[in-house]
């Protein structure tokens, strides 16, 4: 980072702290979601003949098709916050803007996945593994959901010209929460699709 | 400063590619039956692609010790509250 506004103080110690209170944020949403994977381990060992049967009604190629997106969602916001660190604003915006379609797409095939759920009539309170994967992954989906707003807000600090290679904080920190949503699924995937 | 960060998109797109084959090996490992293995094969390929995304999407590989600590001791908790509830719920 180059010197830029010495009327704030040293940027980079600005940067640190922003990092800093970033990262306690996700220590935070570890523990939300970290009471839910506590919920699923403990009734996963508890029933596990119930765990098995329901598992295979989830549709594993929608699954991993939901991974593929996501994982390359993360790529396009690291490329994003590579080319805005040189001072790119436009390729910039162009990465941000494909992390928030890739994360359209996860929504409507997370909406398909819904869909067919309810129309085969399971619903969260059809049993104790519906329960958690709604509950799970839902809670999930409202992290996607909420993660296409604060980047389309990070994209429209950059049109108005507030992103530079020097100040890059807020495409840094909304680049730090996606990544740990799609951490979050990196183990939802395997958990719910994949074993049982 | 910049060149600390190990810019360049090259090891992302290479950190992308390996993130993808991961999830095919998990995807391929689960229609073979291993028994008990299967839980521990997934959970190590998870836990293979998350710190790929943690140590460099997330940069966590060019921080400091504050921030790994930032990182870990969340981590610590929770093994600790999905620990110290199993030690309840297994043993009643």
């Amino acid at each position: 980072m180059s010197a830029g506004h010495p009327e704030h103080g040293d940027p980079r110690v600005a940067f640190e702290a922003a990092k800093l209170g970033l990262w306690t944020f996700l220590a935070t949403e570890v523990l939300l979601f970290g009471a839910l994977f506590t919920a699923y381990t403990v009734f996963r060992l508890k029933y596990p003949a119930l765990f098995h049967a329901e598992h295979l009604k989830l549709n594993r190629v929608l699954g991993a098709v939901n991974t593929v997106v996501l994982i390359t969602s993360s790529l396009m916001v690291v490329l994003g916050v590579d080319a805005i660190k040189r001072g790119k604003a436009r390729l910039f915006e162009a990465c941000f803007g494909a992390t928030i379609l890739l994360a359209a797409v996860f929504l409507c095939v997370k909406y398909v996945e819904y869909t067919a759920k309810f129309h085969h009539g399971i619903y969260p309170r059809t049993n104790l593994f519906f329960s958690i994967y709604f509950m799970l992954t839902g809670l999930h989906g409202i992290h996607v959901l909420l993660g296409m707003g604060v980047l389309s807000y990070v994209i429209l600090l950059s049109r108005r010209g507030r992103l530079s290679a020097g100040y890059y904080t807020p495409a840094e920190m909304s680049g730090l929460y996606w990544h740990f949503v799609d951490l979050v699924w990196i183990y939802l995937f395997p958990l719910f699709y994949l074993i049982g | 400063m910049e060149k600390a960060h190990g810019s360049g998109y090259g090891i992302y797109i290479a950190v992308w590619g390996g993130l993808l084959i991961l999830t095919g090996a998990t995807v391929g490992v689960s229609y073979i039956d291993l028994g008990i293995f299967n839980v521990v094969v997934a959970l190590l390929i998870a836990s293979a692609k998350a710190s790929l995304v943690a140590l460099f999407f997330m940069h966590l590989k060019y921080e400091n010790k504050l921030v790994w600590t930032f990182a870990l001791v969340p981590i610590f908790f929770l093994v600790l509250i999905i620990g110290g509830t199993l030690s309840d719920t297994l043993f009643r």
